[in-house]
């Protein structure tokens, strides 16, 4: 029983609608980095396309620095992360000391401790022990904030294992830590993979405590640069949003390729929260 | 919170004398599992969130010694126009990232979930996108929309209508709510990935048999889709929730709070007290009083949406 040919027309049309306000900010700032001059501002085809915004807005966004801290960072909290959520998960999940559901409470309290609440004295805190202005400082603090969404995401998975697998193991005398090297972390990679997909995106776009935590301009990631660039460029739009596609371009591509774990992460970390 | 564990760790011991010894002993090295993660946890957040409660307590500008105060950040907090007002305005938001993405959200759903509907993935991908880029450049591609001569006002002045033209996030009465409509096109793709992949998980027969009793395309969405989301409902409105209350990026790159206060919110007044204006005990009084509202919104919401069995 297909619904009739006007029906599925007038719902076509719908979605196309949405789909188009939902595209219409990224197109137009594509148009507008590709520019020629200061550019009018609203949407329009420029006149005569070129790339110099891109290679303006790189070199006075000193954007080569930037993106190098943004990866520096991830390269520190992405794994770190993992490796500690990873370990977390198994012993809550399956070795299940005393307690464990209590500090799996504690650990999913933290999603809804708002940044704001732990920046203040973080910031007082790193300070005192030489943390700031320090990339091993923003990568704790960001390990901090995204470890209750991978304990609790691990916690799941490695709930979900059938415990066949590992009484199988103990059987044949595998410790722990042969357990989980041998058994469970190679059936993980799916949920693995969603949490590096995630953690990068977080990372890459994490702005209030890049703000606060760093503040030697060089340094900065390249999305607390683009904060400050649009402070000072605030009028000139072509450069603005070259610099802003170069900001969103690296998160959207891993979106792009990484489309299903990312989602996947998204919609199933939640739910089972 | 190692002496939680450890009481607790007692208590089992004392309750079960009969687990074996080579269990228990297996049990104490599940810890070593659990602790680097709780020890990061702890040092990097749990901590610093007392410690800004303990400040909330003092004025201090970040230097000098600390003076206790008591609850007068408190009573600041709801006295002073320009904090109250930042928590007000964070409520306005809650429409706007909160009910209006789910309502759309369900909207774009019951029209995916349609049969005959191609191109399911290409939307979704799409619908999310703004989910996924960093906030601070939104906030800069937002800017160029409402500005005088971007695409809102050129869009206005096509149809003739160039006296509705304005500066939208210069304008005292309009400034909020373009904020709040940038909120609603960021978290509708969101709501819609939830309800999309909640809607796929509920059982084919249940259309099946409401269609047997005759109800419609839209009758079938109230009663079986709808009731079938209520755990996505749920979670979408607690994520969205939480990301307007604890607001920052967005407001930080369009507005700066402006113009004239109208668009602060308690995220932009907490940055600016503790590490511009060295008032770091009225901040963190701020942040704790927004952190109170965020864990009463989460319940709230959790209870109006609970399964009644």
């Amino acid at each position: 029983m297909k619904p009739r040919l006007p029906v599925l027309l007038a719902r076509h049309a719908v979605l196309v609608v949405f789909a188009v306000v939902f595209l219409t900010p990224f197109a137009g700032i594509v148009l507008a980095a590709f520019q020629d001059g200061p550019g009018t501002g609203g949407f329009a085809l420029p006149e005569h396309w070129t790339f110099d915004n891109f290679s303006a807005a790189w070199e006075q966004g000193r954007f080569g620095d930037l993106i190098t801290s943004s990866l520096i960072i991830a390269v520190l909290v992405v794994p770190a992360t993992i490796v500690l959520a990873t370990l977390a998960g198994f012993g809550l999940a399956i070795l299940r000391p005393a307690g464990h559901r209590r500090i799996t409470g504690a650990f999913v309290a933290g999603l809804t401790l708002p940044t704001e609440l732990v920046v203040i004295a973080l910031y007082y805190n790193l300070d005192g022990i030489g943390l700031t202005n320090n990339y091993a400082g923003i990568a704790l603090a960001e390990i901090a904030l995204f470890l209750p969404f991978g304990v609790f995401w691990m916690h799941t998975h490695f709930g979900n294992v059938p415990r066949e697998i590992v009484e199988s193991g103990r059987i044949d005398g595998a410790g722990d830590l042969r357990v989980l090297k041998d058994l469970l972390l190679p059936i993980s990679i799916p949920a693995t993979t969603t949490l590096a997909v995630l953690f990068f995106v977080w990372a890459w776009n994490q702005f209030l405590i890049v703000l606060v935590l760093m503040q030697s301009p060089g340094r900065r990631t390249a999305t607390a640069g683009l904060g400050y660039f649009v402070g000072e460029f605030s009028t000139d739009v072509p450069l603005l949003s070259a610099a802003s596609l170069i900001v969103i371009a690296p998160v959207v591509v891993v979106y792009l390729i990484f489309q299903r774990s990312f989602v996947n992460g998204i919609t199933q970390g939640a739910i089972k929260g | 919170m190692s002496a939680a564990l450890t009481d607790e760790r007692r208590d089992v011991a004392r309750r079960r004398p009969s687990v074996p010894r080579t269990r228990r002993r297996g049990r104490n090295r599940a810890f070593l599992y659990v602790l680097p993660a709780a020890a990061v946890y702890a040092a990097f957040s749990l901590w610093p969130a007392l410690n800004t409660v303990y400040y909330s307590l003092h004025r201090w500008d970040g230097l000098n010694a600390a003076e206790w105060t008591g609850f007068d950040n408190y009573a600041e907090v709801f006295t002073d126009a320009e904090l109250f007002g930042s928590i007000l305005h964070s409520l306005v938001l809650v429409l706007f990232f909160a009910a209006a993405p789910i309502t759309v959200g369900l909207l774009l759903t019951g029209l995916l979930m349609g049969r005959g509907t191609r191109g399911m993935t290409t939307f979704r991908v799409i619908y999310f996108l703004p989910q996924v880029v960093p906030l601070v450049a939104v906030g800069v591609t937002w800017r160029w929309i409402y500005a005088e001569d971007g695409v809102v006002n050129q869009a206005l002045r096509a149809v003739g209508l160039d006296a509705l033209t304005s500066p939208w996030l210069a304008r005292h009465t309009t400034a909020l709510i373009a904020i709040g409509l940038v909120g609603t096109w960021c978290m509708t793709g969101l709501c819609m990935m939830l309800f999309v992949s909640g809607a796929q998980k509920i059982d084919a027969s249940l259309y099946e048999a409401a269609a047997m009793d005759g109800a419609g395309a839209f009758r079938r969405f109230t009663s079986v889709t709808l009731p079938g989301l209520r755990g996505e409902i749920s979670v979408a409105a607690v994520i969205t929730t939480i990301a307007a209350l604890a607001s920052f990026d967005l407001i930080y790159v369009t507005t700066g709070g402006g113009p004239e206060n109208a668009t602060t919110v308690p995220g932009l007044l907490v940055y600016r007290l503790a590490f511009s204006y060295g008032e770091v005990g009225g901040a963190a009084a701020l942040a704790v009083v927004l952190t109170v509202l965020i864990l009463a919104f989460v319940t709230a919401i959790r209870r109006l949406t609970r399964e009644k069995e």
